[in-house]
């Protein structure tokens, strides 16, 4: 198998723990990873990416070529749109559908609701509201990951046993939460 | 073997560490802090009591691991690439002493400035300095380099400069550890005193050993097992290929290069390799990530249109590589793709929400506007962002700690008023002197040192003058009376501007402290408190 993933959102807004728990899942499956990420100034406030690659086979490059991504993960939906040219044609984008306006100029959400349905595979889910409706408040990112799950090409059982590893120190409440909130996401796939 | 998913960063850090490490130096720079930081939490460190801590600037650092291996034991220094110029002094040096125990400097460059203000590339500095340089493709191989880097910086006894780039340092990948780690070395007193001493009389002679030492480097680097020349069966064209520029290369061939590569992952530049890539293949290009340091010398002064690389714009000459300029180089195809989306508009890093820097630049702003052409001397840190809207802010920022200095200048020029803005980590990396400066000749300038309590841009890291500014001034000479304190809040406005006034209009050397906690640590600290809170 292989899967290139663009992971992004604005500078805060957690994507890197997204990619903690995918790469925890692919790493016990024996799986070659790569992951570059963004730190340093950006991380204020500004939009972030990461490149998160994992495949059979070993990987040579951290960064994914134009066209190549099978799927973008998206924390927000004007920076899911940040990274098409890097989406493979027949790619998926699972994007937050609420905007993240720390900016003035942010465009209007019909034109960046239009620029998303053109596109052949989108989901858009408000994981803010579904999260605070299902009381996992602090868990979205991980509806949406829980979306992406089939495009990512990894057994939904090696995503929960990853969320179990990475946040078992944190105590079973958290744990339960995330597990809460992977369904959800996987409820909301195409 | 134990496998781990490593950011490269903490490959180098846990390569340094099951190498047998003693103590790691360094000033926090993107993208190199994750170094020191993954060392500082790490258990064996602990157990061994492997110094971490921050120094003050890169120059401290260097110099307090020089005096670890003049010891005897195993030093690593860690800094991005401008941090080089601050610690060039005892770097170039330290290539004339040599070392006692292994001595590895590390340095990220910053390729597409991410996060600097500048391209330069670090390999430069190793060849000036004549000491051999590393620089890894893969995670895996910057772990495995840290011991070959320790064990090759005693046995030549010079330290070794160990070269990545953001790519590197900030992409993660399993590495395979080993389950034995190196034990560190014991103090010892074989350190000369004749070759650490460099008056000219001894320092003649190390240049003489050292200089001779060059053609035994070259000749490592030509058997190096991280310099590997790979067969083609294609020949109308060679590929030199360093760091993570080998990477894209394979990128573009997942079923293997038709062309012979040459990989250079240690040098001097193993010229007797690159004779026999460019007598083998009809033209050679050449991927490096950074400047054409390796093309330079491989073209030297003639024009040779059968190599290709930067010089000749098959490469471009600035910013970062990626597969698709790879591929371009190449003559290969970009894949199909989407255009890119034409409403989507830049997002620009801003100061956080409630951060005091932007009550020190709203204060600072409104009193500035009663003066005639007031200038703003600006400097490395979050606050530099003081120069984008809504602030609009300072009119300069060259390197830490020039807006003390620049303000003397401008001062001395005959401008009035003449503000410099500067963090409080940076002040002490690199104010301090220049504040001395100033107020030796009681320049008429006024002195911003906006004290969040922390090294913000690069996380959130200690300050090395926590709680020492008002002394520090003071022990340079600076009066009581021209020594202001004042909260940056919305509510304190009026108190604020009015001492930013007062000062500007006395005609000599004022500072004056901003101080309130960095928004991104009272945050973490919150949450650590109410963790603790749950806990009992």
């Amino acid at each position: 198998m292989k899967t290139d993933i663009i992971l992004c959102g604005v500078g805060g807004q957690g994507i890197l723990s997204i990619a903690t728990i995918i790469g925890e899942a692919a790493m016990n499956e024996n799986l070659y990873i790569k992951q570059a990420e963004v730190h340093g100034m950006s991380q204020r406030g500004g939009d972030v990416q990461s490149n998160l690659r994992i495949s059979s086979a070993p990987i040579a490059s951290d960064l994914i070529a134009k066209g190549g991504a099978d799927v973008i993960i998206s924390m927000e939906p004007m920076e899911a749109l940040r990274y098409l040219p890097f989406l493979s044609k027949n790619g998926w984008i699972i994007t937050s559908s609420a905007p993240f306006k720390n900016i003035p100029n942010y465009p209007d959400m019909d034109v960046i609701n239009a620029d998303l349905d053109k596109l052949p595979h989108v989901i858009k889910i408000d994981i803010e509201q579904m999260a605070k409706d299902h009381g996992v408040p602090r868990s979205a990112n991980v509806i949406l990951l829980g979306a992406a799950q089939k495009a990512l090409g990894i057994e939904y059982n090696k995503l929960e046993d990853a969320i179990r590893r990475v946040f078992g120190r944190k105590g079973e409440a958290i744990v339960e939460a995330n597990i809460k909130a992977l369904a959800l996401g996987r409820g909301a796939q195409k | 073997m134990k496998r781990q998913l490593l950011l490269g960063d903490e490959a180098i850090a846990l390569g340094a560490l099951h190498a047998g490490l003693s103590g790691v130096y360094a000033y926090p720079g993107t993208p190199s802090t994750e170094i020191t930081e993954f060392i500082q939490g790490n258990a064996l460190a602990k157990e061994r009591g492997v110094h971490s801590r921050w120094s003050t600037n890169e120059k401290t650092a260097m110099e307090a691991a020089l005096g670890m291996s003049f010891m005897g034991k195993r030093a690593l220094v860690c800094m991005k690439h401008v941090g080089m110029n601050v610690c060039a002094d005892p770097f170039v040096n330290s290539g004339m002493t040599g070392v006692n125990g292994g001595v590895v400097v590390l340095v990220a460059d910053d390729p597409s400035m991410h996060s600097s203000q500048d391209e330069q590339d670090s390999r430069f500095y190793g060849k000036f300095a004549m000491v051999p340089i590393f620089e890894p493709s893969t995670q895996q191989e910057a772990y495995d380099m840290m011991a070959a880097a320790f064990e090759y910086s005693e046995k030549q006894c010079l330290p070794v400069l160990m070269r990545v780039t953001t790519r590197m340092a900030h992409s993660r990948a399993v590495v395979e550890c080993v389950d034995e780690p190196r034990q560190q070395n014991e103090l010892n007193y074989n350190a000369v005193a004749a070759n650490w001493v460099l008056l000219p009389a001894n320092a003649r002679k190390r240049n003489d050993v050292v200089t001779a030492q060059q053609a035994s480097l070259e000749e490592d680097a030509a058997n190096s097992p991280y310099n590997i020349y790979i067969e083609g069966h294609d020949h109308s064209l060679g590929i030199i290929a360093s760091g993570i520029g080998f990477n894209y290369v394979n990128e573009c061939f997942p079923n293997g290069s038709p062309y012979p590569i040459l990989k250079v992952s240690q040098y001097p530049l193993p010229k007797k390799l690159v004779r026999r890539l460019m007598s083998e293949c009809k033209q050679v290009l050449i991927v490096e990530e950074g400047q054409p340091f390796i093309e330079d010398m491989v073209r030297g002064v003639g024009d040779s249109k059968d190599i290709k690389g930067k010089l000749d714009g098959t490469l471009p000459r600035t910013g970062e590589l990626n597969p698709d300029i790879v591929k371009k180089a190449l003559g290969m195809e970009i894949g199909e793709c989407f255009d890119p989306c034409a409403d989507v508009v830049p997002r620009p890093p801003a100061l956080c929400q409630g951060c005091g820097h932007r009550d020190v630049y709203t204060a600072l702003n409104e009193v500035l506007k009663e003066f005639d052409n007031p200038r703003v001397f600006g400097d490395i840190g979050c606050y530099t962002l003081g120069f984008l809207p809504p602030f609009r802010a300072i009119h300069s920022c060259v390197d830490m700690g020039a807006s003390i200095t620049m303000a003397k200048g401008a001062a001395d020029a005959g401008q009035w008023p003449a503000v410099a803005v500067i963090g409080d980590s940076t002040f002490t990396h690199s104010g301090m002197t220049g504040l001395l400066d100033a107020i030796n000749e009681n320049a008429d300038i006024t002195v911003i040192i906006s004290d969040n309590l922390t090294t913000g841009m690069t996380g959130g890291q200690d300050s090395a003058g926590t709680n020492k500014f008002e002394a520090i001034c003071r022990g340079l000479g600076l009066s009581d009376e021209h020594l202001k304190v004042v909260v940056p809040l919305p509510k304190n406005m009026p108190e604020i501007t009015q001492i930013i006034r007062d000062e500007i209009n006395y005609h000599g050397t004022s500072v004056i402290i901003p101080r309130r906690e960095c928004m991104q640590t009272l945050q973490r600290h919150l949450k650590q408190k109410k963790a603790q809170e749950e806990k009992k």
